[in-house]
C-alpha cells in the first residue's frame, strides 16, 4: 500500500476538515452516513466519544413502519458481509424526538459535525417546514436524501427524485430559498449517468454533494425456500447494495463527478468505506470528508480508530500536512481510454525463490488469458516465433497416470520429492512447479498477478519498446491514421 | 447369509472409553473456513503425493462451496475407503506434506479432516457406492484378502459390472483397517461400515474361508476368471531367543500377560478380547506398528512401558509423529539395545536378559545399512516385566503363495508389473502388502485399482479377440 520512506518528518497530520462546503467544520473527515447507526442522539455520542468526526442523523421525516427482516449479505470465501443490503426505509422516530436529540447532542459536542438528513414529500412547504425546523434544531447542514432506492422510492420521494433531473433541481432550489447552512445533495447510483443529477443539484444551488447512496439489488436467493433475501413472511423486495463490494463503483462515479466541472462541488464520499486506505482513496479522488456505515455496523463504532489512526501515518509517510494536501491528486489520473499510451508495455516476471508451485498463473493465463506461461522449462519445437507447449490437461494427465507410493523409511522420505529433499534444485519449490513466463508472447494483461497467491511473486516490469508514447486518439486523429489498418 | 458384514461385531465400551479419537471431527462451519483457505492449485501436489490420486482441490472446493454430496462422491471416485484414508493415512508424508502452503509460511490445508467431513457426510446420508448399477459384464473374479487392497479391487471391478467374490479367513472382512488399526485412529466399527458399503453393490463375502491346500486353490480357479491376491502379510517374526516358546501369552478375566506380538495385542483389543494390562511393558521394535501396540498397552493400563530397538533414533520407520504421540503417552525408549533371553520369575514375571548392539558391515558407499550386529561387551542387564511384545516387522505369507505355480516371490513379496497387479500368472494379480512388503492402507488401495484395472484390460482385450475370432 503505501512505502513509508525511512527518515519520513517528523510532525503530526492534521486531519481537522475546515469549512466544507461552506462551512461545516469537524475534528476528522470520517463521518457516520445516514442509517442505522445514526438513529438516536445517544448513538450519535457514543460515536462522537469513539472518534467519530461528524454524523449524518438517519433520514427524518414523516415516520414510516419498517419490515423485518431488513438484511441481508452476500458472504465470500467464509468471509462475513463482503456485501450488505437493507429494505430499511428512513427514520421511524418523531420528527421532534429526533430534532430535539439532534439539538442535545450539538450542545454537548459543539466541534463535531451533525447534518440533518431530509425526505419530506415533494411539496415547496414540507421543505420549507423540515429545513427550517432542522436549522433551528442547531444542524450544521443538510443532506438531501435523493437516493434511498427502495420503499421510499414508490412514495415519490428518495431516488425517485434523484432519478429525474428536474425534480432534484427544483427541490435543491425550494430547499435554499430559505436553508442558511451548507445543503449536501445525496445522489443514487441507480442512474445511467450520475453526471446528469450532480449538474442539476449544482444548478440548483447545493452547496456539496454525497455519493454514492446504496445500490438497487436482489443479494440472493434462498435454495431451500426459493425466497430471495431478506425474507418478509415469504415475500422479499429490491434492496439498496453497499458494503466493500460497492467501493470500485462508488470511486468511479465519485471520480466521474469530481473530473466534470458542471457536476463538482464539496463531496462527501460513500460507499464501502471500511479502513484509513479506502477513506484516502476517496480523497485522493476529490473528497473532502467520507461517510461509514456497513463496516460500523459490522464491527462498531471503535472501527474509527485506525480509520484515523492509519490515515494520519499514511500522510506522515507521504509528507502530507492537512488532507487538503492530497485531496483529488488522483482525479486527473483517470483519463478516457482514447488518451492513454498504446506503446507502454509490460511484462509478468515470477520470482522464482517466492514462488510456492501452485501454478495458478498457468492455468490462469492458459484459460483466462494469452497462453503464455508454462511449466515446460524449455523451449519446445519452434516455428517461427511460435513456441508448442503441452496443454494444460496433458499436465494433469501424466500427474494422474503416476505411481506414486508413500515413503516408509526415513531414507526413502528425504530422497522422494519432499518438501526439502536436495531435488529441488536452487529454490524453495520444485524447478518443475515454477512457471516460466514467454516475455515475448506476454501482453502484459495483469491476470496472472492478480491471481498469484503471494505477495510480489509476480510482478510486471516495464519493457522499453523503443517507440514515443502514443494514444488512440492520436494515432485516428493525426498523421498516423494510414499507419492503423483498416477496419473490417 | 450375512445381512451385513458387521453382524457378529459388537463394539466394547470399555475400549471406546480408553481409545478415545486422537483427532475429533472438525464442525461443519470450520470445515468450510477451513476448505476456503485452499488454493485450489493447478494439477494439484497433494493430488500427485496422493497414490490413489484423489482430486484433493476438487473435493475441497466442493465443501466450500456447500455441494457436499459431489465432495463425497468426488473422493469415492478415486478412493472407495477414504473414510479409513482420512483417519489413518500418515498426511503428513503425503498429501499434506506437499501442500503448497508449507512454502508460504502457514499451515498446510488440513486434507485429511476436510476429507473425513466429506466422507463422514457421505455415510450419513445412506447413500449406496454405486449410484447407478452399471451393466453387467461376463467377468468372475475373487479377491483373495479382504483388506484394503481386495475391497479397492473389487469396488473398482463392480463399477464396472463385473461379478466380485471376496475371500476372507477371518470372521470379520476389512483387513488390517478392521484388525490392525489403532482403535483411536480407526474404530473398528467405521472400517466395518465402510466394507458394508461395498458389500451392498453386489460384491458377494465369503468369511472364515481360508485357502490353504491345493485342491481349495483349483476350486478358486475352476470358480473364476481371475483371481486379485490381497492376502497381506503373515504372522509377526518371532523374537528367535531362548526362553520364548516357554513364555507363551497366558491370562484371565480380559487381562493379557507373558509373550504376545504387536498385532495380535491390537486386533484383541479392538474385539474386545483384551480390555486391560498392568505392570511393565517391553515392545522391541520401533516401526509405527510397534507404536500403535505401546501406545495400546499404556492405555491399557500398562506401566512402564518401553520400546527397545537395535538401532538409533534417526533409523526408525516410524513417522516423526508417530514419536511424538509415542512420547506423550509417556513411552520410553532404549536405543540399540536387544533382548536375548526371556527368563520366568518365580512370581509369573518375566526376566528379559538386554544387551547393548552395534552394527557391523556398515556400508555407508552405498547408503544402506546393515543387518547385523554385535554385542557390546558387559553391556548385559536384566529387565523385569510382565508383557513383552515383538514387533520387528512382519514377514511375508510365503508358504500359501508357494503353492501357485508360474507365481514369482522376491524377498517374501509377490512379484507384480506395478501399473497392472499382473503377476507372472496371467490369470493372478497382486496388491497390498503381499506385493509391495508392507506399506500404508493408501498404497494398497491404489494397488487394488490398478490391478482391477490390469483385470479389465485384459478382460476386454480378450474379449476383443473373442469377438474378431467370431
Amino acid at each position: 500500500m503505501s512505502s513509508i520512506k525511512s527518515g519520513s518528518p517528523h510532525f503530526t497530520p492534521d486531519l481537522a476538515v475546515r469549512n466544507f462546503a461552506g462551512g461545516i467544520n469537524c475534528p476528522n473527515p470520517f463521518w457516520l452516513a445516514s442509517a442505522p447507526p445514526t438513529n438516536c442522539g445517544e448513538q450519535i455520542m457514543r460515536a462522537f466519544d469513539a472518534g467519530w468526526g461528524g454524523a449524518v442523523w438517519k433520514t427524518i421525516g414523516a415516520p414510516i413502519t419498517n419490515v423485518s427482516s431488513r438484511y441481508s449479505s452476500i458472504d465470500w470465501m467464509g468471509q462475513r458481509m463482503m456485501g450488505f443490503n437493507n429494505i430499511e426505509l428512513i427514520s421511524d422516530r418523531p420528527i421532534e424526538t429526533n430534532l430535539r436529540e439532534l439539538t442535545e447532542v450539538k450542545k454537548r459536542y459543539p466541534a463535531h459535525a451533525v447534518i440533518a438528513s431530509l425526505m419530506v414529500e415533494s411539496t415547496r412547504e414540507a421543505w420549507h417546514d423540515i429545513v427550517q425546523r432542522s436549522e433551528d434544531a442547531g444542524a450544521d447542514g443538510l443532506e438531501l436524501n435523493f437516493g434511498c432506492p427502495h420503499g421510499m422510492s414508490e412514495r415519490g420521494m428518495g431516488s425517485a427524485v434523484g432519478q429525474v433531473p428536474e425534480y432534484a433541481q427544483m427541490i435543491t432550489e425550494w430547499v435554499k430559498e430559505v436553508a442558511r447552512t451548507p445543503v449536501l445533495v445525496k445522489l443514487t447510483p441507480n442512474i445511467a449517468d450520475i453526471r446528469t443529477v450532480a449538474r442539476a443539484a449544482k444548478l440548483g444551488g447545493a452547496d456539496g454533494l454525497s455519493a454514492i447512496n446504496t445500490i438497487n439489488s436482489i443479494t440472493g436467493i434462498d435454495l431451500d425456500t426459493l425466497v430471495p433475501r431478506p425474507n418478509v413472511g415469504g415475500k422479499s423486495s429490491h434492496g439498496g447494495y453497499c458494503g466493500p463490494a460497492v467501493k470500485p463503483i462508488a470511486l468511479n462515479m465519485v471520480q466521474s463527478v469530481m473530473a466534470d466541472p458542471a457536476s463538482a462541488l464539496p463531496l462527501s464520499g460513500i460507499g464501502g468505506i471500511a479502513t484509513w486506505s479506502d477513506a484516502a482513496e476517496f480523497i485522493l479522488l476529490g473528497c473532502g470528508t467520507v461517510q461509514v456505515c456497513t463496516a460500523a455496523m459490522h464491527y462498531g463504532y471503535r472501527i474509527v480508530e485506525d480509520m484515523a489512526d492509519g490515515l494520519s501515518n499514511w500522510m506522515r509517510g507521504k509528507g502530507f500536512r492537512t488532507l487538503e494536501d492530497f485531496r483529488g491528486l488522483s482525479v486527473n489520473r483517470v483519463t478516457e481510454w482514447k488518451h492513454l499510451n498504446l506503446n507502454f508495455k509490460i511484462v509478468a516476471q515470477i520470482d522464482e525463490q517466492k514462488c510456492i508451485g501452485c501454478d495458478l498463473c498457468h492455468i490462469a493465463c492458459w484459460d483466462g488469458a494469452h497462453q503464455c506461461i508454462h511449466l515446460d522449462r524449455v523451449s519446445g519445437p519452434v516455428d517461427g516465433h511460435v513456441e508448442l507447449h503441452p496443454i494444460p490437461t496433458s499436465h494433469e494427465a501424466a500427474s494422474h497416470n503416476r505411481i506414486t507410493v508413500t515413503s516408509v523409511t526415513r531414507r526413502e522420505r528425504t530422497q522422494g520429492a519432499g518438501l526439502h529433499s536436495p531435488a529441488h534444485g536452487p529454490y524453495p519449490t520444485p524447478l518443475a512447479r515454477i512457471p516460466r513466463v514467454d516475455q515475448t508472447e506476454c501482453v502484459g494483461c495483469n491476470l496472472c498477478s492478480c491471481v498469484c497467491p503471494v505477495d510480489n511473486c509476480i510482478t510486471m516490469v516495464e519493457v522499453p519498446t523503443g517507440l514515443p508514447p502514443e494514444t488512440w486518439d492520436e494515432r485516428t486523429r493525426g498523421a498516423n491514421c494510414a499507419t492503423e489498418p483498416p477496419i473490417l | 447369509m450375512l445381512t451385513t458384514v458387521s453382524s457378529p461385531f459388537s463394539e466394547h465400551p470399555e475400549i471406546r472409553q480408553r481409545f478415545a479419537e486422537l483427532h475429533p471431527p472438525l464442525s461443519a462451519q470450520a470445515a468450510v473456513v477451513e476448505s476456503n483457505r485452499c488454493l485450489h492449485c493447478f494439477d494439484a501436489p497433494c493430488m500427485v503425493a496422493c497414490p490413489t490420486h484423489i482430486d484433493v482441490p476438487g473435493f475441497i472446493k466442493r465443501i466450500a462451496s456447500g455441494n457436499l454430496r459431489g465432495s463425497g462422491r468426488k473422493i469415492l471416485d478415486a478412493n472407495v475407503l477414504a473414510g479409513s484414508c482420512s483417519r489413518v493415512c500418515p498426511v503428513e508424508v503425503l498429501c499434506e506434506g506437499a501442500c503448497v502452503m508449507h512454502r508460504y509460511d502457514r499451515p498446510p490445508i488440513q486434507i485429511a479432516q476436510l476429507q473425513r467431513h466429506a466422507m463422514d457426510a457421505f455415510h450419513a446420508s445412506g447413500e449406496p457406492l454405486i449410484p447407478v448399477p452399471p451393466p453387467a459384464i461376463p467377468l468372475r473374479v475373487a479377491c483373495v484378502g479382504s483388506g484394503p487392497a481386495s475391497l479397492a479391487c473389487a469396488a473398482e471391478l463392480r463399477r464396472a459390472g463385473a461379478q466380485v467374490t471376496v475371500i476372507e479367513r477371518r470372521p470379520l472382512p476389512g483387513g488390517l483397517n478392521t484388525y490392525g488399526v489403532a482403535e483411536y485412529k480407526l474404530p473398528t466399527a467405521d472400517s466395518l461400515r465402510e466394507v458394508e458399503l461395498i458389500r451392498q453393490t453386489g460384491v458377494e463375502f465369503r468369511l472364515s474361508e481360508a485357502i490353504e491346500t491345493t485342491a481349495q486353490l483349483e476350486a478358486l480357479e475352476a470358480e473364476f476368471d481371475y483371481v486379485f491376491l490381497g492376502v497381506g502379510l503373515g504372522a509377526m517374526q518371532s523374537l528367535g531367543i531362548p526362553g520364548e516358546s516357554e513364555s507363551i501369552q497366558g491370562g484371565a478375566d480380559h487381562e493379557t500377560h507373558g509373550i504376545l506380538n504387536a498385532l495380535q495385542l491390537i486386533s484383541a483389543y479392538k474385539t474386545g478380547h483384551i480390555t486391560k494390562m498392568s505392570g511393565a511393558v517391553v515392545v522391541v521394535g520401533a516401526g509405527n506398528t510397534a507404536i500403535d501396540a505401546a501406545v495400546a498397552a499404556r492405555r491399557l493400563g500398562a506401566d512402564p512401558v518401553t520400546m527397545l530397538y537395535r538401532r538409533g533414533p534417526n533409523d526408525v520407520s516410524a513417522f516423526d509423529f508417530e514419536f511424538d504421540h509415542a512420547r506423550r503417552e509417556g513411552i520410553s525408549f532404549l536405543w540399540h539395545r536387544l533382548p536375548v533371553a526371556i527368563r520366568k520369575a518365580q512370581d509369573g514375571s518375566l526376566l528379559l536378559d538386554i544387551e547393548a548392539v552395534q552394527p557391523i558391515g556398515n556400508h555407508p558407499a552405498d547408503n544402506r545399512k546393515s543387518d547385523r550386529f554385535e554385542p557390546v561387551p558387559h553391556s548385559l542387564f536384566t529387565m523385569e516385566c510382565r508383557t513383552v511384545i515383538p514387533a520387528i516387522g512382519q514377514s511375508p505369507l510365503t508358504q500359501l503363495l508357494a503353492e501357485f505355480r508360474h507365481i514369482t516371490v522376491e524377498q517374501g513379496r509377490i512379484a507384480i508389473e506395478r501399473a497392472t497387479g499382473q503377476t507372472t500368472h496371467p490369470r493372478f494379480f497382486a496388491g497390498g502388502d503381499c506385493a509391495n512388503g508392507g506399506r500404508e492402507v493408501v498404497d494398497a488401495i491404489a494397488d487394488g485399482k490398478r490391478a482391477a484395472h490390469g483385470i479389465l484390460a485384459k478382460f476386454n482385450s480378450a474379449a476383443e479377440v473373442a469377438h474378431v475370432k467370431h
